[in-house]
């Protein structure tokens, strides 16, 4: 049943009785709202706003998310969403939330290692990670011709190879 | 490498393969050709320094795949020993191989690192212990990405963890014949198994063969996950198709017979022959052999499943290379030879 004033789908219908003449009034909400109707509430409407908030935060993440970039290997998140795969050790970090998602789905649910370690463990690893950077800056700046960055940086990488063998 | 091992029936191959990555190195996909270059000089050095050590690890041939002859790839992808994928792509990258060929290391494949071991029949915990010897030594000389959450890092996040796959090749005719391959795919994938053709991911499963391997890397121990595989799927998977044989032979035994003899007759007979062809006529015969009814030996089925590949076939007569029709005509001949004489080449 449509609207007695438009083509819209009526929501309010009513027996209006006038004079011993009963008269049958259907609406839309638009033009139930301007006759002064009370609209029915299907849903209360704390359900249908409530999640604004966050809403806005999940997009505030998502768009977070999607401009993230590892600070080590330069890798983007739209390329890694693309590929699937990821370019060095410090991704796992820099695209954290996304990664998550990935990896438990992938792994039944599972979120933490439970098998074997190297014995060198986990302190070498942040270094080796300033390492990947390094490497990856010198490439940037000797693709730019910025010679004595890129000497600074081949200093910068012998230096902390001498450091950790 | 020896042809047949235990339960050598149903389970052609047993393989381990650790992916690892070298830390403070990008992983392949954000490696430059010379940073690849530089991943080999260090895995090789590792390589050297581990293998060098007394009673560790096994003597390493160093094979460098991107100057390689395309025959010498192809041979090592039709002996499983690196992926397709790996034979063909480009950029410096090796293959470090024992000379029992049993262990080797890809590298700069997908993962800096893929540490493997490969043998004949059911010996996954063998492979296991193996691998795990391997990867020791070397991680004596060398760095493993490690984090302290994800475990071995990988350069695709869903190998995480343990990075490890255990893989077996299965030869399935029992379930194909009483049509319950679809059924045991469904089965190991519920049980997140992955189901692959001959020759891995991607590829076509050829006369009955099938790779399952586990997917899961994280959330449990090296040790509970071989234990999973090896002491409760891999069983199970074994007595599926030996029930399933002794089934469809016991309702279908001249429909098999059937199939089984001229698999045989076939193949001692053509002039022409394919690998494919040849590979499907030759699972029939297997079927035929572990089951009693063909008075063949198992090893010379799986020397010839190897030998009726292309590049394997171009090393007993190069001949084969002229043309297509040539390739046909040596690969009918030397079958034909073995079936009816014996082997007259063990290379
Ligand atoms: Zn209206
Ligand atoms: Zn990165």
């Amino acid at each position: 049943m449509n609207c007695d004033h438009c083509d819209k789908p009526a929501v309010v219908h009513e027996i209006v009785i006038k004079g011993g003449v009963s008269n049958e009034v259907h609406l839309c909400s638009e033009h139930a709202i301007a006759a002064g109707y009370p609209l029915p509430i299907e849903q209360p409407i704390a359900d249908i706003f409530p999640k604004l908030g966050s809403v806005a935060k999940v997009e505030a993440a998502k768009s977070k998310e999607r401009s993230a970039k590892c600070a080590a290997c330069g890798l983007t998140f739209t390329v890694f969403r693309k590929s699937a795969t990821l370019g060095c050790p410090a991704c796992y970090d820099a695209f954290m939330p996304m990664i998550e998602k990935v990896i438990e789905s992938a792994q039944d649910g599972a979120t933490h290692h439970l098998g074997r370690s190297p014995v060198g463990g986990v302190e070498i690893e942040r270094v080796q990670n300033l390492r990947v950077k390094l490497m990856h800056d010198l490439e940037v700046a000797v693709a730019a011709e910025h010679y004595e960055r890129a000497a600074k940086l081949r200093d910068e990488l012998k230096a902390l190879d001498s450091q950790t063998s | 490498m020896s042809q047949v091992g235990p339960d050598s029936d149903v389970v052609v191959t047993s393989r381990v393969r650790l992916a690892r990555n070298i830390s403070g190195f990008p992983f392949i996909s954000r490696a430059s050709n010379p940073v690849r270059q530089e991943i080999m000089r260090v895995v090789r050095r590792a390589v050297d320094q581990s293998c060098n050590e007394k009673n560790s690890s096994p003597e390493m041939r160093w094979i460098e795949l991107q100057s390689a002859p395309s025959r010498d790839r192809i041979l090592l992808s039709e002996r499983h020993l690196v992926s397709r994928h790996f034979a063909n792509s480009d950029g410096p990258r090796a293959l470090a191989l024992s000379k029992d060929e049993h262990s080797s290391i890809m590298v700069n494949e997908e993962d800096h690192l893929r540490i493997q071991f490969l043998c004949a029949g059911s010996r996954l915990s063998d492979a296991f212990k193996a691998a795990f010897t391997l990867e020791n030594a070397l991680a004596n000389c060398t760095n493993f990405s490690f984090h302290p959450r994800w475990g071995y890092l990988t350069a695709c996040p869903t190998n995480v963890g343990c990075g490890i796959r255990m893989s077996a090749m299965l030869h399935l005719p029992g379930a194909q014949i009483m049509k319950e391959t679809d059924r045991i795919k469904r089965a190991a994938k519920e049980l997140h198994l992955a189901v692959r053709g001959y020759y891995g991911e991607g590829s076509e499963s050829i006369g009955d063969f099938f790779q399952f391997s586990n997917q899961t890397t994280l959330g449990a121990t090296e040790d509970a996950l071989l234990e999973e595989f090896n002491g409760i799927v891999l069983p199970r998977l074994i007595g599926y198709e030996r029930e399933a044989r002794t089934a469809a032979l016991t309702r279908y035994r001249s429909r098999i017979e059937d199939i089984v003899f001229r698999s045989h007759a076939n193949l001692s007979a053509a002039r022409l022959l394919t690998s494919d062809a040849a590979t499907k006529d030759l699972s029939r015969m297997r079927f035929g052999v572990v089951m009693g009814l063909l008075p063949v030996e198992l090893a010379t089925i799986q020397r010839l499943l190897l030998q009726v590949q292309p590049a394997h076939l171009s090393l007993i007569d190069p001949r084969s290379l002229e043309s297509e029709e040539a390739d046909r005509e040596v690969r009918a001949t030397y079958v034909r030879q073995s079936l009816t004489r014996g082997p007259t080449d063990t290379k």
